[in-house]
């Protein structure tokens, strides 16, 4: 059994979990402070995502990054670099469809977490990079790692728009979720049993301690 | 060591336009209803809000002034600020908090250990020390939220409505402890409250604030002895407030069916007779009348029982006129040792002179 996929699942997750992590805290931030009306429009933008089909997803993605369009036209012919059909195209994938998972889950946390905590860190003469670092993310960690734990899974498991990005390449594109599929369409079905179960096995572990995270969150 | 305070800004539903000097080293309460802008004060103060114009001066040195652009940063005024709820970092032990709270570059290593070991000394946090914040005492809390600020340099220390956030069992004792650490801080100290006995017992003056402005600003006797304003009196503690007409140097106040002479009550205090539309008597001021009482200070009043609520060492009565058509309450408070209610339904009650205060 080739396990590329999981190599390659998993590097696509972490490496998207990374950049959701600065992204989500980031927007979250920023947007907790707005005006009410900008924080509604720009609310609905950024969660979108999340309910749209991820076929509808990766639509978008392609209009905008296929070699002949906008951005990707743009890298191609100054870089020479495409940017769909790689293993690294399907972060594009799984950032946006599990960014909204971690911003609403942070913005959540900042929401909750008390005004009057930073303005007396102000008062006391602490800057702002120290109270965000060293109060505010320490405070609204248990809300992050959630949204963190809930955008790898998600990330993991992105099937729709990973496949019109990068496409099933075995060795190079291939993933957990386009590998299923494929071993299914070429009736495999001994192969998409192990994948289905390994599957199963890294989804489970991740509610496991998702669950046992939110019980310690709860208790303290 | 004096702060001069003059802002206006425009709140939900009135403006907040104050204009006062707390002066070196004294304690000024700022005592009035909850939601009358007391809290947005202290925040304008610190820098956490803005206010639309005006200045502040701390000292010689401009916090803010609208006129000239200046608006200091927070971090830049050096001014402490006890939050209701403490805002103690949440993710620090009691120690860290302290640690943090002292200013960077100020102090070498060690004596910014003997600072911070002085004052946890002094305000009995050592013990504690490693305790996570979300673990200790409301006391303990507020011990911390204070030691903070003392080892921050603060020039001057604002409390918002302290002791507000604890059992009532707990704030007799700590309030006292409050007292001590206020009193030796040696620089200006503001507070807000909505407590009358606690501006009475913290404060050297206090500023009666109604709906976002200072009615009053006087030394404490002053201030209780003489609200001057309706809503004065009411924040204050005064019970028994009713209009009052004043004609030929009478004062009347038809709903009690009484009148005193204008010149006994108020003749040294300037009070003309177009400024007086109220009325204010302290329940606990007027006094059983015994028959020895000296007339040339005083009235005698005959008053009907309407209730009697037994307090754990008093009575308050509600008590009214029966010769007014249209009687409002009055109300009267007695020590239980003095009176016993014992089925009676009249009592006679002697008004000082000096108890009555004439109300704009």
């Amino acid at each position: 059994m080739d396990l590329y996929p999981l190599y390659n699942s998993l590097r696509i997750a972490l490496i998207s979990t990374v950049l959701i992590f600065f992204m989500g805290i980031g927007t979250a931030y920023y947007v907790a402070r707005m005006p009410k009306v900008i924080k509604g429009v720009l609310d609905v933008l950024l969660t979108v995502p999340l309910v749209l089909p991820p076929t509808v997803v990766g639509y978008l993605l392609l209009r905008f990054l296929g070699p002949h369009r906008l951005v990707g036209a743009f890298f191609f012919e100054n870089f020479d670099i495409r940017l769909t059909m790689t293993w690294w195209s399907t972060i594009f994938a799984t950032v946006v469809v599990s960014f909204p998972l971690m911003y609403r889950t942070t913005r959540g946390a900042f929401e909750s977490f008390d005004r009057n905590v930073e303005n007396a860190a102000r008062t006391l003469g602490l800057s702002g990079g120290f109270i965000f670092w060293r109060i505010r993310i320490p405070c609204c960690k248990a809300g992050i790692i959630a949204g963190l734990v809930l955008a790898f899974a998600r990330a993991l498991g992105e099937y729709g728009a990973t496949s019109m990005i990068s496409g099933y390449t075995p060795g190079i594109t291939a993933t957990i979720s386009t590998t299923v599929y494929n071993l299914w369409r070429t009736n495999n079905d001994d192969l998409a049993y192990k994948w289905v179960l390994l599957n199963l096995l890294i989804s489970a572990l991740v509610l496991v301690f998702l669950n046992l995270f939110e019980e310690r969150r709860r208790k303290s | 060591m004096s702060l001069q305070v003059k802002i206006t800004k425009k709140l939900a539903n009135f403006s907040l336009d104050v204009d006062f000097t707390v002066e070196s080293r004294e304690i000024l309460a700022v005592l009035g209803a909850s939601g009358s802008g007391k809290s947005m004060l202290l925040k304008c103060i610190a820098g956490v809000e803005t206010p639309d114009t005006g200045c502040i001066v701390l000292d010689d040195r401009v916090l803010f002034d609208s006129s000239r652009k200046i608006n200091l940063l927070p971090q830049e005024r050096r001014v402490g600020l006890l939050f209701q709820n403490y805002a103690l970092f949440p993710n620090m032990t009691v120690y860290q908090n302290i640690y943090h709270s002292v200013r960077k570059g100020r102090y070498s290593g060690p004596e910014q250990e003997r600072l911070i070991n002085g004052i946890m000394d002094t305000l009995q946090l050592t013990k504690i020390r490693n305790n996570s914040v979300m673990r200790i005492s409301g006391g303990e809390m507020q011990r911390t939220a204070l030691a903070r600020i003392l080892v921050n340099d603060a020039e001057l220390m604002m409390l918002d409505e302290p002791l507000s956030a604890l059992d009532e069992h707990l704030k007799f004792s700590l309030e006292m402890e409050l007292k001590e650490i206020i009193g030796n801080f040696g620089k200006s100290v503001l507070f807000v409250t909505h407590d009358r006995d606690q501006a009475h017992r913290l404060g050297d003056r206090i500023a009666l604030v109604n709906d976002g402005l200072i009615e009053k600003i006087a030394p404490v006797r002053e201030i209780f002895m003489h609200p001057d304003t309706v809503e004065g009196a009411r924040i204050t503690g005064v019970k028994n407030i009713a209009a009052a007409t004043v004609k030929n140097g009478i004062v009347e106040v038809p709903r009690w069916g009484l009148s005193f002479d204008l010149c006994r009550i108020a003749g040294s205090d300037g009070w003309s007779e177009k400024d007086i539309h109220y009325i204010g008597i302290r329940m606990n001021d007027v006094k059983l009348a015994k028959g020895k009482e000296d007339l040339s200070k005083g009235n005698i009043f005959t008053f009907k029982i309407a209730d009697v609520l037994s307090n754990v060492f008093s009575y308050t009565v509600k008590l009214y006129n029966p010769d007014v058509s249209d009687p409002l309450p009055f109300y009267w408070q007695i020590s239980k040792d003095l009176w016993e209610p014992e089925h009676r339904n009249i009592v006679e009650l002697y008004l000082r002179d000096s108890i009555v205060m004439p109300l704009k």
